[in-house]
């Protein structure tokens, strides 16, 4: 729920100012209470202080277990996915995963990209599913920047206050609906409507599943671009206008410059959400594993193929663990595309002091 | 050159209302769909009816049941969790180093695709847990199989930042007088948490409740593998062995309205012949999640205004 996550990192920046004389509250009553147990007061009263002390670290060590779990799950998480992933690669060569060599219809040699992962022989090529998930996450992730950039800005500094407040709850519940709602929309009625515009020769294809795609990530550009550009300081705003910049000027060579930190988050984040987006993909794209640069073209992605392939796979089989290592890759892909936009954000906090 | 300047902020600025309008659009245009098509399927019986004939008629009601049953089931395991977790992150770890390890992993847990989730489950909850757990007690399979229980343990993981992250924003509204008040007057930590903090927040806390049932009710790639059941012939319901009523039993498969549109949509026999109870179906999700976070929307708007009041 990368919203909840934009949220939190915007909380934060409110948070450290308030947080600080919080902390300097409770250490302070630390002091005291440090205080009353070392006086010698008579047994009752300590044996009191004593009860109170035990609940109270009680109280401390479950809220402190239930914060650690967070960390413990992501752990988790990391190690399942690779313990169960890298049991394929005892059992083939990485090599595989690129592609294979064979015989044309001429006996020509060709190295071929196939994800076959079923039979005797399987073929295992990452390549498609890789070229798969970006061919939907790039053209969805630049639909979504254009749409969430402009709206971020409409809603920060060009809106009145009502509409603004009435246009957030909208795109907020945008992001509410869930995927595979829009993953049934875009495969009934959508794709239809698309393939007689583009008269694509698949109904189902990269370009549906993208803007399919593409309503997901919206809100979440939207509403961190929103607080980004909200966040800048407003003395930069009067300064501008003082010197006898319009509005646009102030927003193009004042605002965007400051808030970039914060736009560009927001996209890496929407990348990560539009690569790991399942359902719509798997509806919409078609799920044939091509290698191709064609939006136009069915396609077969990461998320699509874990999904459509683990009930089908036995446990402990080849194909098992080979789609456990599709989801490392992926996993590990989103985490450091996470990592990026949260190293991004701290520098923009840092930047503007908040 | 004035001009100039003039024309190009009026274009951008259009450009950027255009954009906001086709961002809202698109949520009428979904919500308009899925109303006008489905809402003539929507009657008591389609509610509260078994799918019939191998579904292509009759209800959905064991899907709404095991809707909500399952993010019920959730809410139980993640709810504690999460509310603890920002307890801790607020009230005790403060800026520390464990507090910023803690945030980074919540807000990365919050960017896991939620199909690696569903792999997490089938591996960590069903295979690992479950099968441990069938390997110790000795009584055959009975936790190592796919079943409500791991359903709504995957979802809990995956909704838990919702939680942590709106219930740290509910404790950080709470006024720093109260704790300073409470303080004063001689309270320890943990008496001022349990009588001043968690009541104030109580709002709040359960506006996260709240969205992460949303959430947890829209998911489906999580439970695709971790209990989710195309057609059941029965509810997943057992009489308990303890009270001796029919309950709710998490060691069952169950229907699941999310799943349910994907598998009409994609896998059933005739999926053109079923359309209108996809879309049936789909307005009961839609409504349900709609609803869902518009009590939020509300509840927080009315617990902010509370805030501000005092």
């Amino acid at each position: 729920m990368s919203i909840a996550n934009s949220i939190a990192s915007q909380k934060d920046s409110k948070a450290t100012d308030t947080m600080n004389p919080l902390s300097e509250v409770t250490r302070r009553h630390e002091d005291i209470s440090v205080s009353v147990d070392t006086s010698k007061a008579g047994s009752a009263s300590l044996q009191k202080a004593r009860r109170v002390s035990l609940t109270e670290t009680l109280a401390e060590v479950f809220f402190k277990v239930n914060g650690y779990i967070a960390i413990a799950l992501l752990g988790l998480i990391f190690i399942f996915l690779f313990k169960e992933g890298f049991k394929s690669l005892l059992e083939i060569s990485p090599g595989a995963f690129f592609g294979h060599w064979t015989l044309d219809f001429d006996d020509n040699k060709v190295f071929r990209y196939l994800w076959q992962p079923v039979g005797d022989n399987p073929k295992l090529s990452f390549v498609p599913l890789l070229t798969g998930s970006f061919l939907i996450a790039f053209p969805a992730t630049l639909i979504a920047s254009v749409v969430g950039v402009l709206s971020g800005i409409y809603l920060s500094e060009l809106a009145p206050p009502n509409v603004r407040e009435a246009v957030k709850p909208i795109i907020e519940f945008l992001a509410g609906v869930p995927s595979v709602v829009i993953g049934f929309l875009c495969l009934t009625t959508f794709a239809t409507f698309l393939q007689g515009v583009t008269g694509s020769h698949f109904r189902l294809n990269a370009f549906v599943a993208a803007i399919g795609v593409s309503i997901i990530v919206v809100p979440i550009i939207t509403s961190l671009t929103e607080e980004a550009i909200r966040a800048v300081p407003d003395d930069l705003r009067e300064a501008a206008y003082g010197l006898g910049a319009t509005r646009w000027e102030v927003i193009s060579r004042v605002l965007l410059p400051a808030g970039v930190s914060g736009i560009s988050a927001s996209i890496i984040l929407g990348m990560g959400r539009a690569l790991g987006e399942t359902m719509i993909v798997m509806m919409a794209a078609g799920n044939a594993a091509l290698v191709t640069l064609n939006p136009l073209s069915s396609v077969r992605t990461m998320t699509a193929t874990i999904a459509g392939e683990l009930g089908a796979a036995a446990e402990g089989s080849l194909e098992y663990h080979v789609l456990f290592l599709v989801g490392a890759v992926l996993f590990t892909i989103t985490f450091f595309l996470n990592l990026a936009a949260e190293t991004v954000i701290g520098r923009m906090r840092k930047k503007l002091k908040l | 050159m004035k001009w100039d300047r003039k024309t190009s902020g009026k274009i951008f600025e259009s450009l950027c209302r255009g954009m906001t309008i086709m961002a809202a659009l698109v949520l009428f245009l979904v919500l308009g769909r899925i109303f006008f098509e489905g809402y003539q399927v929507i009657t008591w019986e389609f509610l509260t009816a078994d799918p019939v004939e191998g579904m292509t008629r009759g209800g959905i009601f064991p899907a709404i049941f095991g809707t909500v049953a399952v993010t019920m089931l959730m809410l139980i395991m993640a709810l504690p969790l999460g509310v603890g977790a920002a307890i801790y992150l607020v009230e005790y770890a403060g800026d520390g180093k464990a507090a910023r390890i803690i945030r980074a992993a919540v807000n990365n847990l919050a960017g896991v695709p939620s199909i690696v989730f569903g792999l997490f489950g089938v591996g960590f909850f069903v295979l690992f847990v479950g099968r441990n757990l069938d390997a110790v007690l000795g009584r055959g399979l009975i936790f190592g199989q796919p079943a409500m229980l791991w359903a709504a343990a995957t979802l809990a993981v995956l909704t838990l930042p919702v939680v942590i992250v709106t219930t740290e924003e509910a404790l950080r509204a709470i006024p720093l007088s109260l704790r300073e008040g409470a303080y004063a007057l001689g309270a320890t930590r943990w008496q001022v948490i349990r009588g001043v903090v968690l009541p104030q927040a109580l709002p709040g806390i359960l506006t996260g409740a709240i969205l992460s049932v949303s959430r947890g009710a829209g998911e489906t790639a999580p439970i695709l593998f971790t209990g989710a059941a195309y057609f059941l012939p029965r509810l997943p319901v057992a009489e308990s062995p303890w009270l001796g009523i029919p309950m709710i039993n998490p060691l069952d498969q169950f229907m699941e309205l999310a799943y349910h549109i994907f598998i009409m949509a994609t896998q059933s026999t005739n999926p053109t012949e079923t359309l209108p109870i996809q879309y049936g179906t789909t307005l009961v999700l839609v409504a349900l999640t709609f609803l869902l976070n518009l009590t939020a929307i509300a509840m927080r708007f009315v617990s902010r205004r509370a805030v501000v009041r005092r």
